[in-house]
């Protein structure tokens, strides 16, 4: 007997596989040939977000391009910790560039492979927040001015961590970092707008601008593959929480990214040629303090004397997203990525 | 040298940095014994029979059941669902429909004639059971697949005990009944009708059996004295019930008071109500908080126009009118009279007050121990006499069907082990899996599809069932809401969240292994396992 069809499917979306699940809707992480493109004997921390993160999104850039995939990546925690003289952990074409100039290299990349007549080669660049927001921001907004055919993907774990957890353009408020004490009336990182670069790459009105993050590897995967589909110049933002930097245990890093969602403080959304297009609606609305009170970056705000001005003014800037972007799932936007790309 | 597209050099492999060395907890694969398990008194191992039901595989989940309980769609029907009343579930939103489950699983079983395991290769053993209830049904089915013959007695001119004479067919179809009965019978077990065992050692004996189960049930009706007149109407619920079934209703007119608070109680006013009454009235001495019946079944009573009279109990009944004193609950909850009275027409009375086992069969067994009316057994369903098992109502228990199905599964189990001169091994049962270990985030917000209900109207008058079953697409998006509580279901989250790819996924009900080499012993695997099926031990250093 064939069964009927019966949309609900025990995990539904959530997890990373389902055995009830046709072939063709499966992930690419469920599945056991996947590329592996950053593999074993890496030396991230325990629990690395950006290593996840980077092999989330790039076996679903390998799918997509059909294995035919050059990666350019910028200095940071994750060329240190993949490339140590003479290892490599990368099973896909890989170079490294500066800390600055990832975005630059790639352009010349796709160059030469235009000029070569392999229109089949696509280029992926990636780098952190550091190399993205701030070292590398001149050569990527070039990069997007320009429209290169490269999909530039950011790892953000909010601050330097390689160098030993230094604040980033990327790093929010009141975020405990090594150059942002928790000291003072007003401990941490300023409060401020920082460096949006989702925001960013939307005013330049690049096809394609996605953030996403590690708590959500279906809704990452698609990005990628949707990304991958277009051509020009297309930016991809991935939250991915660093156990150290952020302080949370290593076996926290999904549920923090989770938490960074629900919360609203990390809006998850698409946007076609600078229009927002849809966004991933909040599950279960939380409060900022479960998110904030796991991460001893924020232990500041929960010591002796709790600093809740400091906590409801994170809630505010949550509540701002959640207002801005549409979030909760009564209002949340449902245009068609694929009619928007049209 | 052969190398990758656009590799111009050859490189190391990180493959040699064998990040496992870093690691101070390690990832192993648990089982956790599911609460919906742990709390079936027939032994079914639900969770697994869901999980064959999710993709379709029907007849397997169903051969699952049957490894247990060999009346799936008796048990979809009547059983009281403990399963469900453990299910982690509930503090997610609704207990899994696990009983609608197998009632639409029992269903197909009868519908496709599936039949069940083949009985054993023949022991030479022969054992006597004396009742053909749930427990002698269910230990006969167990014997015969561990090969022993079967004699299988009973009073009656019918098998199912109370599942046939108690049960009302609007809550159990006779067609069903008798489908789910006739394969037990296939099995070939030598079946004697309208038998009463007066003495069980002689009947033992004569037949020279290895061993005898005593599973008679009690059939007989609590009596309790309630002065009546001569022309009152007075009934217990045993005998209008086995009437009822027999097809030989008897004359109850307008107004019937069934006194009693327990299951019996609510049967026999929803049997009264399609017998005509138009006044079918319950009369309990305490209140709905501590009223032992199933709450589903109140429900269904009270949705059918059956009124309740709490806190009150019949003094006497005389030439139509029946005398209740009222009744308070003291600190302890324990009604006391209230020296108030109030007279209450009624044609007749139904007494629902508990019912008693008819022992007389072992007055010549000086062994067997009773108290409090009933027998008592060793965990092996043995009693005091070597050989001589009891189960079902006969035996200190919950007084139901699924709870007999469990002592006849067990009492062969222990007649086995007994006739071959063993000792019943219990199996190593897992550590129960509680609601706090699953990460419920992965599961889909799902209600449970409830079962209709016939239109009120029509079930009053008639004994048609009253519970439809699932449809196959209600029943597969029940069986899917299963969260699998402790047992890895191959979600793949394990296999995916792994930053270092150390988890190696070994393909269809292989579930997978974990690669120590590199596993650093972050925990995520663990954290994110949606069923609490990884658990983090300390590495030994």
């Amino acid at each position: 007997m064939t069964a009927p069809p019966v949309r609900f499917y025990q995990v539904g979306s959530f997890a990373v596989g389902n055995r009830l699940l046709p072939d063709d809707d499966q992930t690419v992480q469920s599945d056991p040939n996947r590329t592996n493109s950053l593999d074993s004997g890496h030396r991230a921390c325990q629990g690395c977000g950006e290593a996840l993160g980077a092999r989330y999104a790039l076996d679903a850039a390998m799918r997509a391009s059909e294995a035919r995939l050059v990666a350019v990546n910028a200095t940071g925690c994750l060329e240190v910790f993949s490339t140590p003289y003479p290892e490599t952990s990368w099973r896909i074409p890989w170079l490294h560039s500066l800390f600055g100039n990832a975005p630059a290299v790639a352009t010349g990349v796709a160059a030469a492979l235009k000029v070569k007549g392999r229109s089949d080669v696509r280029v992926v660049a990636q780098a952190g927040d550091g190399g993205t927001v701030d070292i590398g921001f001149g050569c990527l907004s070039g990069m997007f001015e320009r429209n290169d055919d490269v999909l530039f993907i950011c790892y953000d774990n909010e601050a330097y961590m390689n160098t030993g957890v230094q604040r980033s353009g990327a790093t929010p408020p009141a975020a405990r970092t090594a150059t942002t004490e928790a000291i003072g009336e007003e401990p941490g990182n300023v409060f401020g707008q920082g460096k949006n670069l989702p925001r960013l790459a939307m005013a330049h009105e690049i096809t394609y601008v996605a953030t996403a993050t590690v708590a959500d590897l279906h809704d990452l995967e698609e990005k990628v593959e949707r990304a991958m589909r277009l051509h020009g110049a297309r930016y991809l933002h991935v939250l991915v929480p660093c156990p150290l930097g952020w302080g949370s245990a290593s076996c926290d890093t999904i549920r923090v990214a989770r938490l960074a969602k629900e919360t609203g403080l990390f809006p998850v959304f698409e946007a076609v040629h600078g229009k927002v297009t849809g966004v991933s609606a909040i599950r279960h609305r939380t409060p900022v303090e479960e998110y904030l009170s796991i991460q001893t970056r924020y232990a500041h705000l929960f010591g002796e004397r709790p600093r809740t001005d400091i906590i409801s003014r994170i809630q505010s800037i949550a509540d701002r997203n959640i207002a801005e972007y549409q979030l909760l799932a009564d209002d949340a936007i449902t245009v068609e990525p694929e009619k928007a790309e049209t | 040298m052969d190398l990758p597209f656009a590799i111009t050099l050859d490189v190391g492999s990180s493959h040699a940095n064998r990040t496992g060395s870093w690691r101070v907890e390690r990832p192993i694969y648990v089982d956790r014994l599911p609460p919906c398990n742990d709390a079936c008194p027939s032994g079914e191992n639900v969770q697994r029979w869901l999980y064959q039901a999710e993709p379709g595989e029907y007849e397997a989940a169903w051969h699952q059941i049957v490894e247990d309980n060999p009346f799936p769609a008796v048990m979809g029907r009547i059983c009281y669902h403990p399963c469900e009343t453990a299910c982690n579930r509930t503090q997610l939103d609704e207990a899994v429909g696990i009983n609608a489950v197998e009632r639409f699983l029992g269903d197909l079983g009868i519908e496709r004639g599936w039949p069940l395991p083949p009985a054993g290769k023949d022991t030479g053993r022969r054992v006597l059971v004396v009742g053909a209830g749930p427990a002698g049904l269910s230990a006969t089915y167990h014997l015969r697949r561990q090969g022993h013959e079967v004699r299988l007695v009973d009073s009656a001119s019918q098998l199912g005990g109370m599942m046939r004479y108690g049960i009302p067919s609007y809550r159990l179809p006779r067609a069903v009944l008798d489908a789910e009965i006739a394969r037990v019978v296939a099995l070939g077990v030598d079946v004697a009708f309208d038998h009463t065992v007066e003495d069980i050692q002689l009947e033992r004996e004569a037949g020279a059996f290895d061993a005898a189960f005593l599973a008679v049930g009690a059939q007989l009706a609590h009596r309790v004295d309630i002065p009546a007149g001569d022309s009152s109407r007075v009934l217990d619920a045993v005998s209008l019930l086995h009437r009822v079934a027999v097809d030989d209703p008897p004359l109850l007119g307008r107004r019937v008071v069934v006194y009693g608070g327990g299951d019996t109680a609510v049967d026999a006013a929803r049997t009264v109500r399609r017998l005509g009454a138009t006044d079918a009235v319950i009369v309990y001495r305490r209140n709905r908080d501590r009223m032992p019946a199933q709450r589903d079944e109140l429900e269904e009573a009270l949705a059918e126009g059956v009124t309740m009279r709490w806190l009150s109990t019949v003094d006497r009944f005389e030439n139509g009118h029946l005398m209740l004193e009222k009744m308070r609950l003291d600190a302890s909850g324990f009604p006391e009279p209230t020296g108030e009275f109030e007279e209450f027409g009624a044609d007749s009375l139904v007494l629902a007050l508990g019912q008693d086992t008819d022992l007389s069969l072992l007055d010549r067994a000086p062994n067997v121990a009773v108290e409090d009316g009933v027998v008592t057994v060793l965990p092996t369903m043995m009693t005091g006499e070597r050989g001589v098992f009891a189960g079902g109502d006969a035996v200190p228990s919950p007084r139901t069907a699924t709870v007999a199905i469990g002592h006849g599964k067990r009492a062969a189990q222990g007649m086995g082990a007994f006739m071959s001169g063993k000792v019943l091994v219990d199996p190593t049962r897992h550590g129960l899996a509680p609601f706090d270990r699953l990460n419920t985030w992965y599961y889909s917000d799902a209600p449970r599809t409830k079962r209709h209900e016939l239109e009120r109207a029509r079930r009053q008058s008639t004994f048609d069932e009253v519970v439809e079953g699932l449809t196959e697409e209600n029943a597969l998006f029940e069986a899917r809401r299963c969260l699998s509580c402790g047992n890895c279901f191959e979600c793949d989250n394990c296999f995916g969240v792994c930053p270092d790819n150390a988890v190696i996924k070994l393909g269809p009900e292989q579930r997978y292994e974990i690669n120590y080499d590199f596993c650093k012993g972050c925990g995520l695997c663990a954290e994110e396992c949606p069923c609490g099926a990884i658990d983090m031990v300390p590495e030994r250093i």
